[in-house]
């Protein structure tokens, strides 16, 4: 019994039962109904050949020979099933991904091609140092752009994320008051920051406490004042912040922590609004990591990989993470690691990850940053920013606007879900948006507005597409305000209706196993003609 | 700018749609003194396609790439051959141009792909469940290590000599900081494990013991012995994988009872990379699923009744939880997770299985040849596709003069365990399906003249 289940569909889905199928497969035209690898693949099928026959192992009792059970495809089947699988997802390819925080804009595909040279894909992170010369240059180089563009002494090119990079820059804080004797406990975070902020500091042994808020979404100022003293170690403020305001006050924040002995953190999560138009480093920041997958447009292929270099002020540079690059005198470059550390590093707070950080997003970010230049990144954050006002603008007599009336907004609009008809939700309006052909934006985040909508078009869509995505939240908006019914059961076109979350977390199941069949009833497999 | 659309036409309307009467006005809360009036100095302007394209290639010329010529090197990075069809693949727009699944109904595409990654991480394992990917081997190796705690509530972890140094200093850097006690040390020159003495030393503060598998040294081992030391103390098991393909033919952790074993992805569907990004996989028994990292996909069914998936249990997790999240995780490795299982799939059981046998049948017969070499001794009993050399002179300069002669030819111990001279001469040398019987013949001809 080889075969998993070669019949290639599930029995119960031409049986009646649930599923409205008005066509015999299940599926609509191009709307391709796809089973998993486990019920159209068998374990004796391979789509790779291979040219020679291995000798005989001799393995004893250490030889895996119970059956493992992973499904094989030819090659055209395999090609086949992820294509019909990559037709089920929404992608900034087909058109705007306005997910606020995330940055989804355009990825380059120069980017692509770039990352795949052999001199960069084909290399080994522990190739002796002269054969890699090109890849150290390539960390170098970025590294440079970062520190420029960010008015910052260096970065950390390491953290493979912006939670990762979190870490980081808050283990650098760390290590500061440690190399001071100092044994601050508290890390201060407003109720609007990414959930990643409260995670990691806690994960590095802080207690996280709030800080209060202003009526127009900003840090209240008089109240963080209060509450610095000798057993707060730092604030961690996003700047922009997640309403989508920049924090005026920041220069005064910053020098506020300082004066009582603590750290800034920034999260550079926003990074897109000011890039190549306001410094951090000119605003009193001690570390920001940078998301590369966000203002640096490497692809976010479908939950990462991201990539989080953390740029740091003088103060905290000396415990910055292991390994990293120098320029000599000479031109070439060599990777500090632990054994040189000891002379020219002997502060660093240790190891983040086993090699140098995400290379393959060092030489996408390279690219992107080379292509848009100096002032291509002040367009890029000035267009992104001019996007967002204008949703914010064309929408707020529509949607409720609670930040709206303290001036302009950076790049991304966060609306309410005020005013809309008893009994409709935030999540309707988004589900709302499935069926007019865009991603919704992202919903109920932050936390500190109820029903939270946050968009962000970023600067690579055009007015048209604008226009046009205002006339669909718009016309969605007045449904859920009118109470109209059909909003509740959207989306009706997407490749499923609403999911039952409920169910999935109740009771789990995370991996396929075969069904269970009725004793006397034919096996999946049996099905399958095997 | 190629990738900007707005036109200065539009952005006179918007701004006034906005009314704004210049972009200065939308940045009017940048206080003064951070505010730049033109490009930052310093830096150099936009450039064409052309342009960085050559710049790029240039800067890649300057590494030696690894399919140049012989090609050795593993201890935690394989160079496989990668079907031309997993790379075409990932790059489908819809796959590359997509986010984090938050909105499953159109984000179908990228769940399924996660529930077949889990499924595919989970059986090579031997583990009932694997989660939808972390960053790599190094950081799934340590969040296994602080979910032994949650787990156990106990703090102090032992470490085999036999894992990678690497992952070693992440967990140590991280222990720093969270209060975990750490028991480590360096490998020693020895043919065996040192398992039997870690099962030994297991105690009622024990909350896990880490094993590699095979380890640094190339070494495998039995751990059903160790697994039930553990099992008795009320320890977690957690073995480390950096070379799934060795699963096709040796056994897998999780059937020998491991309780978590986590591994590095890179090794199939990935490539080097230099690095980065490649795959972390995270795999544990049932039992332990609500104490686990990062995310999870779960099957479900739509409001029609069709099957579908969608991300669960996500009350572990930081964007719910906040401060008491089981990982602050947020992006995972996606695409490198999409990228290992298209060529898993495209493998299936029977491929694995002689993708493993190749590997396992080339580097035997490099380890023969090799051993010829006077100077020149194979440490390992037994080793899947990487075994450790002992030479009779320290193994660093060789590698540099070795590379001289066009050769790459391992990672020496000394590189990796720098200041301990007992490791000095060790060799680590790993060999894929990628090295051809004239690449052995190389190695083995450039080592013997260096070592003359």
């Amino acid at each position: 019994m080889t075969a998993l289940n070669r019949a290639g569909w599930r029995p119960e889905m031409t049986a009646g039962g649930a599923d409205d199928s008005v066509t015999f497969t299940g599926n609509r035209a191009l709307m391709l109904e796809e089973p998993l690898i486990f019920e159209i693949g068998s374990t004796e099928t391979t789509g790779v050949d291979f040219d020679e026959v291995a000798a005989a192992a001799d393995l004893g009792a250490l030889a895996r020979t119970a059956r493992i059970g992973l499904p094989g495809l030819s090659e055209s089947e395999t090609v086949r099933h992820y294509t019909r699988l990559s037709r089920q997802n929404y992608a900034i390819d087909l058109g705007l991904f306005p997910l606020g925080s995330c940055t989804m804009k355009h990825n380059p595909r120069l980017n692509e091609k770039v990352a795949r040279m052999a001199g960069f894909a084909d290399a080994h992170p522990l190739q002796p140092q002269e054969t890699v010369q090109g890849a150290y240059a390539v960390i170098h180089e970025l590294a440079e752009w970062l520190v420029t563009l960010t008015g910052m002494h260096s970065v950390a090119m390491s953290p493979k994320a912006g939670a990762h990079g979190e870490l980081c820059g808050i283990l650098c804080i760390k290590a500061a008051l440690e190399a001071r004797g100092d044994d601050r406990r508290v890390l201060l975070v407003p109720e609007s920051a990414h959930g990643t902020n409260p995670a990691t500091a806690a994960f590095a042994g802080f207690t996280v406490e709030d800080i209060p808020a202003t009526a127009e979404g900003r840090v209240d100022l008089a109240a963080l004042k209060a509450r610095l003293g000798p057993d707060v170690a730092g604030v961690m403020i996003t700047n922009p912040n997640t309403c989508g305001l920049f924090e005026r006050d920041m220069r005064a924040i910053s020098d506020a922590v300082h004066a009582a002995g603590g750290y800034v953190y920034c999260d550079g999560a926003n990074f897109n609004a000011i890039v190549g138009r306001v410094r951090p480093g000119d605003l009193g920041v001690d570390a920001m990591h940078i998301n590369l997958h966000k203002t640096f447009s490497t692809p976010h292929g479908g939950g990462g990989p991201g990539s989080g270099p953390v740029v740091l002020s003088e103060a905290l540079a000396p415990f910055a993470p292991l390994p990293f690059v120098t320029k000599q005198a000479d031109g070439g470059f060599r990777l500090i690691e632990e054994e040189s550390a000891g002379e020219d590093h002997p502060e660093t707070f240790g190891r983040m990850t086993a090699f140098h950080g995400q290379m393959g997003m060092f030489t996408r970010a390279l690219a992107y940053i080379l292509s848009h230049g100096a002032d291509g990144l002040k367009q890029v954050a000035e267009d992104a920013v001019l996007n967002a006002n204008y949703i914010l603008r064309n929408l707020d007599d529509v949607l409720d606007a609670p930040f709206g009336f303290s001036g302009p907004c950076m790049h991304e609009a966060l609306f309410s879900d005020k005013g809309l008809a008893e009994g409709f939700s935030t999540l309707d309006v988004a589900k709302g948006l499935i069926d007019e052909g865009y991603h919704p934006m992202t919903v109920y985040f932050p936390l500190v507005v109820h029903g939270a909508m946050l968009v962000e078009p970023t600067e690579t869509e055009s007015k048209a597409v604008l226009d046009q995505f205002i006339g669909a939240l718009r016309s969605i908006a007045l449904r859920a305000k009118n109470g109209d019914p059909a909003l509740k059961t959207a989306p009706h076109f997407a490749p499923r209706a609403r999911l039952d979350e409920t169910l999935a977390a109740r009771k789990p199941v995370l991996t396929w196993s075969e069904p269970a069949v009725a004793p006397g009833a034919a096996s999946l497999s049996e099905i399958g003609g095997s | 700018m190629r990738y900007l659309p707005l036109t200065s036409d539009d952005r006179t309307a918007m701004l006034a749609a906005v009314g704004a009467s210049s972009i200065d006005d939308l940045f009017v809360d940048v206080p003064a003194e951070a505010r730049l009036d033109g490009p930052i100095p310093g830096l150099p302007n936009h450039a064409s396609e052309l342009a960085v394209e050559r710049h790029m290639a240039a800067l890649a010329q300057q590494n030696r790439a690894a399919g140049e010529g012989p090609f050795f090197l593993g201890a935690g990075a394989y160079r496989h051959h990668v079907p031309a069809s997993v790379d075409h693949l990932i790059q489908r727009g819809e796959f590359l141009t997509a986010y984090t699944p938050y909105q499953p109904e159109i984000a179908q595409g990228t769940l399924q792909m996660l529930f077949e990654f889990q499924s595919q991480v989970a059986r090579l394992l031997g583990t009932d469940v694997a989660n939808a990917s972390m960053y790599d081997g190094s950081t799934a190796c340590w969040e296994a290590i602080v979910m032994a705690r949650r787990v156990t509530k106990r703090g102090k972890a032992l470490l085999s000599t036999g894992l990678h140094p690497h992952y070693r200093s992440v967990a140590r850097t991280m222990a720093k900081y969270t209060g975990d006690v750490l028991v480590d040390g360096d490998p020693s020159l020895e043919a065996g494990t040192d398992w039997a003495a870690l099962a030994a030393s297991i105690d009622k503060e024990t909350s896990c013991v880490v094993v590699q598998y095979p380890d640094i040294l190339g070494r495998i081992d039995d751990m059903t012995a160790l697994a039930s030391a553990c099992q008795a103390a009320g320890a977690l098991l957690i073995a480390v994988v950096t070379e799934p393909v060795a699963l096709g033919l040796i056994k897998a952790p999780g059937e020998m009872g491991a309780d978590i074993v986590v591994g590095e992805g890179q090794s199939i569907g990935v490539g080097l990379q230099f690095g980065g990004p490649y795959v972390g996989l995270f795999a544990c028994k049932a039992k332990y699923v609500r104490q686990m990292p990062g995310r999870l996909c779960g099957e479900t069914v739509d409001a029609n009744g069709k099957r579908g998936f969608v991300l669960t249990l996500s009350t572990r997790e930081q964007h719910i939880r906040r401060e008491k999240a089981t990982s602050n995780i947020c992006t995972n490795s996606g695409l490198c997770a999409l990228a290992f299982s298209i060529h898993m799939t495209l493998l299936g059981e029977a491929g694995l299985r002689r993708l493993a046998a190749i590997n396992h049948s080339r580097a035997k017969l490099a380890a023969t040849e090799l051993a010829k070499v006077p100077g020149v001794s194979v440490l390992n009993g037994g080793f899947f596709n990487e075994f450790t050399l002992q030479l009779s002179t320290a193994a660093r300069p060789v590698v540099h003069l070795l590379a001289e002669k066009g050769v790459l030819g391992g990672v020496s111990l000394g590189r990796l365990y720098p200041g301990n001279d007992k490791l000095a001469n060790g060799l680590v040398v790993a060999v894929t399906e990628t090295v051809t019987e004239e690449d052995i013949a190389a190695f083995a001809a450039a080592l013997k003249e260096v070592l003359a």
